[in-house]
């Protein structure tokens, strides 16, 4: 082995030192400077009317996001329907039923891959499963779509914060005479709620965010979402890429800042109260 | 077993089950989806250049090496941030790497869609003015660069998959038995020495699994790199060159594709749920691996 000296050795120590503390500071940097540049471009594009008129063409008076808003709750809200009952059922079984070892170890090895699939993939599955044979895109297929993404990151945190409730509760409400059913849905899946509720909005607001699966299945309408099962339905993040990309003209892309700002704003906000009630539950057990 | 009891397991093994099917669904369904092109094409469609919707002629290199160079770029920049962020956190007191790493954790909270504006507004100009013409002249980089291309989009995608790789690689430290670490001090190590030498040796098999967690997310990343990209199907001739990922091809072609077009993008999103599925396998695998044998100790 090469001798090296004390003095090499104490620098090297503090170069690798000085280099993880600007590891850091660049990477929380970063963060800061989109935030700010998110705020600072589009805080200009909000109004009253920005925040409560439908978008329309370019050109149009009193341009605004509303039916984008509105669509996006719609079709996350569709999403979340879809995926909280099936992926805490699915959850619960990975946690609490071993009598098939292999099978539960295969499923939780899809779940681990489905949640490392791009989202666009899911996007084109959901277009040929549900698009195509229904002949039309529709704010429903988009749901289905984010539904997909969301199954698998609620499922594994469920079976994680199940898993964390200690077995004497499980064994004291079965010699109570519960059955297996009741134990779990209200003696374990109660303790683990502040757990589950976090996976659930840790979900939300990664799929809330989610562009690519919504251009192959809810597009684009400039119009108010009452269409959510038959046609094009307005939402928020595509809202945001057609104002960017498709348009030349710089007042488009002040209403996508604007529209930007709103999105990051809701997505955040949901991201850190989960963040909260976890700590809080933390602190609490 | 009371009735209920039965009802509500079986419910629950279909839910669970339901999860495997799908991933089986989704394989079928590309692969089906994508059987017009194989005919026509075969497998030199991997390895021609010509994607031409007139002639209907398609070839898959392109957006292969795209994808490649673009996920390289970002694993080159961000796997060493990582590593020094995570090492620094594990080390910093509570009260600052709490909030530091809740900052950090934040980058993977951002919408994809607000990378790709804020990369196609904010970051390209920025490395068309101060970036690109400072780094000139160095091979690889010898062509008039517009602030779009494989460079922007693999920074972009560096920031974006940082945040990942960097959770988990902390994990990873705070599983380390103190032991090992307080006999390495107790030897005269220095902390980088005891970093280096004995935690990234013991925890190497983690740190490979969130680094290709990292590399999965780099692969499949769509919004963002098509904004900043280029969409130019042909081969980059340098790191400033506009280029294509599979998944941007994908986005980006999508909506006016029809016929053998359409069947050439499935086939492309087939390649890449391919690239991505044996990505995943091997991230299981390590991860699994390190997590045994912490739980051996």
């Amino acid at each position: 082995m090469t001798r090296r000296t004390l003095t090499f050795r104490k620098l090297q120590d503090r170069l690798a030192g000085a280099c993880s503390q600007l590891a850091v500071l660049l990477a929380v940097a970063i963060m800061l400077w989109i935030l700010a540049s998110v705020c600072r471009r589009g805080l200009p594009a909000i109004s009253a009317t920005f925040l409560t008129e439908p978008s329309k063409p370019f050109g149009l008076p009193d341009n605004g996001i509303a039916n984008a808003l509105l669509g996006t709750l719609l079709i996350t809200g569709g999403a979340a329907l879809i995926a909280i009952p099936t992926a805490l059922l699915g959850g619960i079984f990975l946690a609490e039923f071993h009598d098939w070892p292999r099978l539960t170890a295969a499923i939780r090895f899809a779940a681990n891959v489905m949640m490392g699939m791009p989202s666009v993939i899911v996007g084109l599955f959901v277009y040929l499963v549900i698009v195509v044979p229904t002949g039309h895109f529709s704010g429903l297929a988009g749901s289905v779509a984010l539904a997909l993404i969301m199954l698998p990151v609620i499922m594994r945190t469920t079976e994680d914060m199940l898993l964390m409730v200690p077995n004497a509760l499980r064994e004291a409400a079965l010699a109570l005479g519960m059955t297996r059913a009741r134990t779990t849905l209200h003696i374990v899946c109660k303790s683990a709620r502040a757990g589950l509720l976090t996976g659930i909005l840790l979900a939300i607001s990664r799929v809330s965010g989610e562009t690519a699966p919504l251009l192959f299945t809810a597009l684009y309408a400039d119009a108010w979402p009452t269409t959510y099962a038959s046609a094009p339905t307005p939402n928020l993040p595509v809202l945001i890429t057609e104002y960017a990309t498709n348009s030349p003209f710089e007042s488009m892309h002040q209403a996508g800042w604007g529209a930007a700002l709103i999105a990051m704003t809701l997505i955040l906000a949901v991201n850190i109260a989960s963040r909260f009630l976890c700590r809080r539950k933390g602190q609490a057990a | 077993m009371p009735r209920t009891d039965l009802l509500f397991r079986s419910l629950c093994g279909l839910a669970a089950t339901l999860i495997a099917l799908l991933l089986c669904c989704l394989c079928g369904q590309l692969l089906l989806s994508s059987l017009g092109l194989w005919r026509h094409t075969g497998l030199a469609f991997l390895a021609s250049c010509d994607w031409n919707p007139v002639t209907d002629q398609y070839g898959a290199l392109p957006p292969i090496v795209g994808t490649l160079l673009t996920t390289a770029i970002a694993m080159a920049i961000a796997l060493p941030l990582a590593f020094a962020a995570a090492l620094f956190l594990t080390d910093a007191p509570p009260a600052l790497a709490t909030p530091l790493g809740h900052a950090i954790d934040l980058l993977a909270a951002i919408p994809s869609v607000i990378y790709g504006m804020w990369g196609l507004f904010v970051l390209a100009p920025l490395m068309q003015r101060h970036v690109q013409p400072l780094l000139r002249g160095l091979p690889g980089c010898n062509e008039e660069g517009n602030g779009f291309g494989l460079l922007t989009a693999g920074v972009i995608l560096a920031i974006m998959i940082l945040p990942y790789i960097c959770a988990i690689m902390r994990d990873v430290f705070a599983m380390t038995p103190p032991m090992l670490r307080e006999a390495a001090y107790g030897l005269g190590c220095t902390r980088w020495e005891a970093s280096w030498d004995i935690i990234l040796r013991y925890g190497i098999r983690g740190l490979l699994g969130g680094a290709f967690i990292g590399l999965g997310r780099a692969l499949g990343e769509t919004m963002a790199v098509m904004f900043v990209i280029g969409n130019v199907m042909s081969l980059p001739k340098s790191l400033f060159s506009g280029s294509a990922t599979i998944a941007s091809t994908l986005a980006n072609n999508f909506a006016e594709a029809s016929g053998l077009q359409r069947s050439a993008l499935f086939a492309l999103g087939l390649l890449l749920l391919i690239l991505c599925l044996t990505i995943q396998i091997i991230a299981q695998y390590y991860l699994n691996a390190s997590r045994n044998r912490r739980g051996e100790q």
